[in-house]
């Protein structure tokens, strides 16, 4: 981008230098002086990075008393998602959605997703009005000025279990379960430096299901000998926030029936209610990579003809 | 455009007489297509029309957004959300914008390193550097204030934190502090107000766009060897070269920024944002979004008492100081020579001071303790020396190397070293076309 120059430092050519510069040059020894400036600022920031590592490392050794969470990465899986062409697995997120229904939706709730959206999971009209019709809306209020219960319609979205927040801190140990609409792009740990470099070009997108899936398979692990783990809480190494959290461990083999002969593992579960919640986060993914394909495709064409134009007008012009 | 040489003579009768009333169709010809510019303006100097072109697609999808969007504090986060579900192509102008937002900052702080770099601030092109501080102040104002509308937890703590650097100021802080918020917390007079802000300033960097680009075009721009223009081989019209030129630049920088938007539309923001907004529930890491990291670590720095000043009012002078001091730039660098192309140790600088930013932006984001705090104040102190020391002894004890005698002169001479092009015939050429 910026022009090259052959010569630094070292064969400067002089303009026309007033004696007087001469001398002040000569007397400071600038070279010197700014060098050793230049090399300062080097040093210092570089024995700074080497005792934040240090430190780092110190920290790790103290296993009973982790200072950063979650104490292991979550662990990268293969999503059908993920990439420039990725997809939703159907079959997939259907599975998902039957975890969901059976084990997730008895605490969590899915405010910000309608009946009618799953449709995108490969169900026909009259198969999503027919789950839509399992729930119980509360409607209203009717002509008389009163609410009244119906079946849900597919214009409707999940219903949530509790009927407030309060409700639902109240019954749950005091924290509220948080809602799952956006939980796969609401979740994510902290790349660090380099590797949320390498993320650009790689084009990981998946920390929100990685981090669900590692979370929800965690709960076999054994704490640390040593580490105190609050009354009322599971250890989770793969939690965000703290050595455990009020969630216990909510999957089990063979909790949910498959139709498909998928395995009934809680491995399985997890991915696929983790598929499911990416896809109820961000329901226009496929969408979004076809398009984005079309329009980098564009852009690349475009481009190489304009630059080749740009060649032709400059061709006769030194720059 | 300067007064009296324009070349425009209209062709048709209507031409002529839209011309003898209302002369905008001159002012565009004289603008964009003769305008003169250096004919050595590397690919560096694309970025001015490259943000020119993000502010109107920023505008564009803003309005359109902003026809689906309710600036209610109940409301906000959930009509984010149905742009993203249900609005035809909603996730796209969200995912334009909000991104858009990232890119014009990448574009911004191109187009000021450049400066910096190539000396652009220097006379008579003090103002136009000074018009463009306030646009690029304009711009974080309008940033942070887009950055709260989703109503996420992270634009509630953004909020809260930044609102509360100005209860830092003695006397009139408390009192700022509360119009800014409309109360005593962020809320949804908070909310309310910052949208509406959110909708005039984009027209307010309009206008100073319009002066920035008037002051350009009377003083003309710089160019990679910071000699002024001295006849007309030193220049080439700005249709074609400079249009077509400019074209590819936005070109690539859009394909940057698509393949964001498409693929990683997620990687920039924080995933806190995607959890609506709650008083009760601080964030373990509050950070800015990342164009405002660097300023985010010089606020953190400040981590000690000076004299009367207390650590919290000093972070915040800090910060606003690391941004006023651009705007003394042009008076703080006392070289007589521009480019930092023959200012060997001037470039050194530059790169360090380019190292040092970035470092700053690291460390904005990581949690302000341990070492980090030691290495943020050792990145503050560089960053104000670059400015405050730098800048000006550099400019009186550095030997610069020789300068051409004109832009034409070291065209040529590039062109023999690197052996490319026929000088006499591209002499020749810019003079037909000048």
């Amino acid at each position: 981008m910026f022009p090259k120059s052959g010569d630094r430092f070292s064969d400067t050519i002089m303009v026309e230098t007033t004696t007087a510069r001469r001398r002040i040059s000569r007397g400071f020894g600038m070279k010197t002086i700014l060098t050793s400036l230049a090399l300062l600022g080097l040093v210092l920031t570089g024995t700074a990075a080497a005792t934040t590592g240090a430190i780092a490392q110190e920290e790790a050794h103290s296993e009973a008393e982790p200072t950063h969470f979650p104490i292991h990465q979550p662990k990268e899986m293969d999503w059908s998602f993920a990439g420039p062409f990725g997809t939703y697995d159907k079959a997939q997120l259907q599975r998902g959605l039957k975890v969901y229904k059976e084990v997730c939706a008895a605490c969590h709730s899915m405010k910000l997703v309608a009946f009618r959206t799953l449709e995108d999971l490969g169900y026909s009209e009259a198969q999503v009005k027919a789950l839509a019709a399992e729930y119980t809306i509360n409607d209203g209020p009717n002509d008389a000025g009163e609410m009244f219960d119906r079946p849900g319609i597919p214009s409707d979205y999940f219903p949530a279990p509790y009927p407030n927040d309060q409700a639902a801190a109240a019954a749950n140990g005091g924290a509220a379960p948080p809602d799952m609409s956006l939980l796969a792009k609401a979740r994510g740990v902290t790349r660090g430096f380099p590797r949320f470099v390498f993320d650009i070009f790689t084009q990981y997108a998946q920390g929100g299901p990685d981090y669900i899936h590692s979370l929800l398979t965690g709960y076999d692990e054994q704490p640390p000998a040593g580490m105190e783990i609050p009354e009322g809480t599971n250890y989770n190494p793969y939690f965000i926030a703290g050595v455990s959290l009020k969630m216990p461990k909510p999957l089990s083999d063979d909790q949910v029936t498959y139709d498909d002969g998928s395995p009934q593992t809680v491995d399985q579960y997890s991915r696929d209610v983790s598929a499911f919640l990416m896809w109820a986060a961000e329901p226009h993914l496929e969408d979004r990579k076809k398009t984005g394909f079309r329009v980098l495709v564009f852009l690349l064409l475009f481009g190489a003809l304009v630059y080749l134009t740009k060649r032709k007008v400059w061709a006769g012009v030194a720059h | 455009m300067s007064e009296g040489h324009s070349t425009y003579t209209p062709k048709t009768g209507i031409g002529r007489w839209v011309d003898a009333r209302m002369p905008l169709p001159r002012l565009v010809y004289d603008s964009f297509v003769a305008y003169p510019v250096p004919r050595n303006l590397n690919y560096a100097w694309t970025f001015g029309g490259i943000l020119a072109l993000m502010l109107g697609a920023q505008i564009l999808t803003g309005i359109v957004l902003a026809m689906h969007y309710a600036a209610d504090s109940s409301l906000a986060f959930d009509s984010v959300e149905k742009i993203m579900r249900d609005v035809n192509s909603g996730w796209l102008l969200r995912y334009l914008h909000s991104n858009g937002a990232s890119f014009f900052f990448v574009a911004v702080y191109i187009h000021i390193f450049r400066g910096l770099y190539y000396g652009s601030y220097k006379a008579p092109r003090e103002l136009l550097w000074i018009l463009g501080c306030i646009i690029y102040l304009l711009m974080m104002a309008t940033g942070f204030m887009g950055y709260v509308l989703p109503w996420g937890q992270m634009s509630f703590w953004g909020a809260t934190v930044i609102t509360g650097f100005f209860s830092a100021i003695p006397l009139v802080g408390e009192w700022i502090q509360q119009l800014l918020l409309g109360g005593f917390a962020v809320d949804n007079p908070t909310l309310n107000r910052f949208f509406s802000l959110h909708y005039l300033l984009p027209f307010m960097i309009a206008g100073v766009v319009v002066l920035h680009i008037w002051a350009l075009h009377v003083v003309g721009q710089s160019n990679p060897t910071g000699i002024e223009v001295k006849s007309k081989t030193d220049t080439v019209a700005f249709t074609p070269y400079a249009t077509i030129k400019d074209a590819f630049g936005m070109l690539v920088f859009l394909f940057v920024f698509a393949y964001f938007v498409f693929y990683l539309p997620n990687f920039l923001g924080h995933p806190d944002n995607y959890v609506v907004a709650d008083p009760l529930k601080t964030p373990a890491h509050i950070v800015p979004e990342w164009y405002f990291l660097p300023f985010y670590a010089i606020l953190r720095a400040i981590t000690f008492n000076i004299g009367p000043i207390n650590s919290k009012l000093g972070g915040v002078l800090a910060m606003f100081g690391s941004i006023a001091v651009l705007f003394l730039v042009p008076w703080l660098d006392t070289s007589k020579v521009r480019s930092a192309v023959y200012r060997p140790w001037y470039k050194l600088f530059f790169w360090l001071f380019v190292i040092d930013a970035v470092l700053l932006g690291w460390l904005g984001s990581q949690p302000a303790e341990g070492s980090y705090v030691f290495m943020a104040q050792m990145a503050t102190l560089f960053y104000f020396a670059f400015f405050l020391v730098v800048l000006p002894v550099l400019g009186l004890v550095e030997t610069p190397r020789r300068l051409p005698n004109s832009i034409t002169e070291a065209v040529l001479e590039k062109n023999k070293g690197g052996g490319g092009g026929h000088p006499a015939r591209a002499t020749a050429a810019a003079e037909i076309k000048g």
